[in-house]
């Protein structure tokens, strides 16, 4: 797979972030997200937030909103499973939130655990009230989220970008 | 199983609440789910509360992101037992990040009460205040007198933190209070109140 292709859309989906003003970016690793991270780290005006459970995520990107700041939460499909209550806290106030998650349990996943959660992802955040895009198409990453983050922030939604796992590619423990 | 024998305690919950929320200034408070919602309103419905009337486990990180865009201001937590045990791992991402503006006030009855006052783990063994105080907070207190929280008042608003306490308080519930419940009313309110801006 290309490793570069891969850095590439990560500079271009940060700079939509700092473009859309984003201040706050909290996570739970996966390895589609790690240069993406890195950045959040690297930035001084960035609040780089590790979570131990993504539903924590949820509840901090709620707190930025209502201290005037915007954020984004980047996790993997298996986490979107422990978030599903916490939505329902966006849900009822209103809250603008951005997820980005990198898909697994689908284009040629290797490992079986991963696939019930990741087949699920895009109907169960579909019925907890979230939007989805879903991109499958690294040139058409960054500007996925720059519409999903417009619709998030401006259009005070709750939006989550799926990222195929074609695209974040196939995940090889031997490297 | 429900709680049957009588805890030790005799701190009043509501008269806790009101008491620290009376040297507030202009803190931001956020509650957590049940009861916080009701002690925190009948202090004074302040349009700096953010009640989180129906969710389990996020009124910390909640209060953390809040601080985070609002580092000059404290920012209170007043929550249950049973809501903080929901988002237990919470204390280990706010003891990480070290945010110097936050207090977390647990208000610990050792029971669910608003389901029928069912057994927490705080009544059998687990202590909050040692996970947090293992868990990185700059100070921890365990409150059970009320000349342990008159001596604690200061720290609780003005310590560089993250700052956490337990209230043990008795197993009874109060009267509820009007509160606002509407999601958007409550958050809009208070994110106009605390940045100056229309939400």
């Amino acid at each position: 797979m290309a490793t570069k292709k891969k850095t590439d859309w990560s500079k271009d989906v940060f700079k939509v972030l700092k473009k859309a003003d984003v201040q706050q970016i909290a996570y739970v690793p996966d390895a589609g997200h790690t240069s993406l991270i890195k950045m959040a780290i690297a930035d001084n005006a960035i609040k780089p937030v590790s979570l131990t459970s993504e539903q924590e995520g949820v509840a901090v990107l709620a707190g930025a909103w209502l201290g005037g700041e915007a954020g984004a939460l980047l996790m993997q499909s298996s986490g979107v499973g422990n978030v599903i209550n916490m939505l329902g806290m966006a849900n009822e106030c209103r809250f603008p939130l951005l997820m980005l998650v990198t898909m697994r349990g689908e284009w040629g996943e290797f490992n079986p655990w991963q696939v019930p959660m990741g087949q699920a992802t895009e109907s169960v955040l579909e019925a907890s009230g979230v939007i989805v895009h879903r991109v499958d198409e690294p040139s058409e990453i960054a500007e996925t989220v720059e519409a999903a983050a417009k619709l998030a922030f401006e259009g005070g939604r709750m939006v989550a970008v799926l990222i195929g796992q074609r695209v974040v590619g196939f995940k090889d423990w031997t490297k | 199983m429900a709680v049957k024998s009588k805890t030790p305690y005799t701190l009043q919950r509501r008269k806790v609440v009101q008491r620290i929320l009376e040297d507030r200034g202009d803190a931001a408070v956020v509650t957590g789910i049940g009861n916080a919602v009701h002690d925190v309103a009948s202090a004074n419905d302040d349009p700096k509360n953010m009640y989180l009337a129906g969710i389990m486990g996020g009124a910390a990180m909640v209060a953390f992101g809040v601080a985070l865009a609002q580092p000059k201001r404290r920012i209170l937590v007043i929550t249950g037992d049973g809501e903080l045990l929901a988002g237990i791992g919470s204390l280990a991402t706010i003891g990480v990040e070290q945010p110097k503006n936050l207090s977390i006030i647990v208000i610990d009855n050792q029971a669910y009460g608003a389901t029928g006052n069912q057994h927490t783990h705080t009544g059998r063994g687990v202590d909050l205040v040692g996970i947090a105080a293992a868990s990185g907070f700059k100070k921890t207190a365990l409150i059970t007198t009320e000349a342990e929280l008159e001596a604690e008042l200061p720290r609780i608003h003005n310590q560089p933190g993250p700052y956490f306490a337990v209230v043990k308080v008795v197993s009874k519930t109060s009267p509820r209070i009007n509160a606002p419940k509407d999601g958007t009313y409550v958050s809009r309110r208070f994110r106009a109140a605390v940045t100056g801006e229309s939400a």
